[in-house]
């Protein structure tokens, strides 16, 4: 297809008039010394949905990303100007407690990274070091319930206190978001959740993020096209540090606007 | 458009085109072939057009064979994805024209040698209506011209105009002396058969136009096709 509409010229996606948003990036721009990775970015992320960045590897999806908790703070010479707002607070003002900040924003990675430590304690450590639970009844409560809703509890009821490295990949993966929930965040961020998965465990993972998106704001970075057709409701493209394209994902994936993102989603880069 | 990544992916959907592009060229050939026959009576040709409708029919199977194939090697998005729905749709259609045109030519059997020369220059002119119709929106299809398609979209409320004349005029001969009703009934089909082909053309042309924008018309087509309300007794 030639004819695209001239760049610029984007609606307001209908995802976001059905939800509150939750995110919003301002002229976001991310310096690593002196490459340029995120050019001028602003969007809209909806509450209570799963909205998915897709682009080429390079693109800046998992900066931008992980400029939404500050991960990028560790990576020495990463600048940041512009603002990114959760909520209606500018997450790079002076007073704001990182910690705290990713309390609120959980970050599931690329691989399963459990601690070498029981199924049960990798679950709890966020609830302890956050001072939730009031004893320790609660924070057994806390770490089940935790661990129901990353629909893992039945797999591994038994063996709670077996060390978490033990268990399957996808089941490392879900152990990873129990964890990553177990603190009540918000918003939960995932850097391509399924690329270490088989087909099956990714099949749980897309039915668990189905199921949180009732009660989350998730951002999913993905290389599978498929994969964030099924799961988002909301599509952002990335190019060269640029923010292409955003809207609905059913458009997106059937009509999208530019002409990159067509040539992306269909598989024509080059 | 720029090529994909995996050349096979191109080819599948090369394929697919030519096919189509194939089984449309098959398709006017056919309908002018009908047309032909009914309007001089040719027997000969008339058995043509039935016996080559099948050659239609295998390559409609293989489209969606193809296409059905594509779907699930390549997982297609976008463009892609429209134009592989597209060649499925588009290829009923075309089938269904076939179908049509091989029901006309049926019809020149039955038709006995004395056609009244008013009716038969009322049908062909319909015919060549039709073929013009069918011939630009399998060329807008080609070209991915959805300007062009759009006019044919609009033009087919001539078709049915002249459908509506027609009809008028058959009627007219059946009431005038009742021996004319079996050659009236059957010319009647084959009117009807055209203003069906006209109907199909426009879903291509809907079809060309969803391909282009990814949306599908929203306006409603014009239609006038007025023959199912029409009363004998009270309008002639």
């Amino acid at each position: 297809m030639d004819q695209i509409s001239p760049a610029g010229i984007q609606s307001i996606p209908r995802i976001m008039a059905k939800r509150p948003t939750r995110i919003s990036a301002r002229k976001v721009n991310i310096f690593y010394g002196e490459k340029h990775a995120i050019n001028d970015l602003s969007i809209e992320i909806p509450d209570r949905a799963v909205s998915a960045f897709i682009g080429p590897s390079g693109c800046g999806k998992s900066t931008f990303l992980r400029s939404v908790n500050r991960m990028n703070d560790t990576i020495a010479g990463c600048r940041l100007t512009g603002e990114v707002r959760l909520d209606d607070k500018n997450i790079y003002d002076a007073d704001v407690d990182v910690v705290q900040l990713r309390s609120h924003v959980g970050m599931v990675f690329q691989k399963p990274n459990p601690f070498p430590k029981s199924i049960f304690e990798n679950v709890a450590y966020g609830p302890r070091i956050h001072g939730l639970a009031k004893n320790k009844t609660d924070l057994e409560e806390m770490v089940v319930a935790s661990l129901k809703k990353a629909g893992l509890f039945d797999e591994v009821k038994d063996r709670l206190h077996q060390s978490g490295t033990g268990l399957s990949g996808g089941q490392q993966q879900r152990l990873c978001i129990a964890r990553a929930i177990a603190v009540n965040p918000e918003v939960i961020l995932m850097d391509e959740p399924c690329s270490a998965l088989d087909p099956i465990a990714t099949a749980r993972i897309e039915e668990l993020i189905d199921e949180l998106r009732q009660n989350y704001c998730i951002i999913i970075v993905t290389h599978s096209m498929q994969q964030a057709a099924r799961v988002s409701q909301l599509t952002a493209f990335f190019h060269l540090g640029n923010l292409v394209e955003v809207g609905d994902t059913d458009e997106i994936f059937t009509s999208p606007q530019d002409k990159r993102t067509q040539d992306y989603i269909t598989g024509r880069f080059g | 458009m720029t090529d994909h990544i995996v050349k096979a992916y191109d080819q599948d959907i090369t394929s697919l085109k030519t096919m189509l592009a194939q089984m449309g060229g098959l398709a006017e050939e056919q309908l002018d072939n009908a047309i032909t026959a009914l309007s001089k009576r040719d027997v000969v040709l008339a058995d043509q057009v039935i016996l080559r409708d099948e050659k239609l029919d295998i390559l409609e199977r293989e489209i969606e064979e193809k296409a059905i194939l594509t779907i699930a090697k390549r997982q297609p998005m976008a463009m892609d994805l429209r134009e592989i729905m597209v060649a499925i749709r588009v290829s009923s259609d075309i089938e269904r024209i076939g179908d049509l045109a091989k029901n006309t030519a049926k019809r020149t059997h039955a038709i006995s040698e004395a056609l009244p020369r008013r009716l038969s220059t009322g049908l062909a002119r319909m015919g060549s209506m039709a073929q013009a119709q069918l011939k630009d929106v399998l060329d807008a299809y080609a070209r991915r011209d959805d300007a062009a398609a759009m006019t044919v979209w609009r033009s087919d409320e001539d078709l049915d105009a002249l459908y509506n004349s027609i009809f008028r005029e058959l009627l007219t001969y059946m009431m005038e002396d009742p021996r004319n009703i079996s050659l009236c009934t059957h010319l009647l089909f084959g009117a009807k058969n055209l203003e069906r082909i006209g109907d199909h053309t426009t879903n291509i042309a809907e079809n060309i136009h969803y391909l282009i924008h990814g949306k599908t018309i929203s306006e409603g087509r014009p239609k006038k096709d007025v023959t199912a309300m029409m009363n004998p007794s009270k309008e002639l």
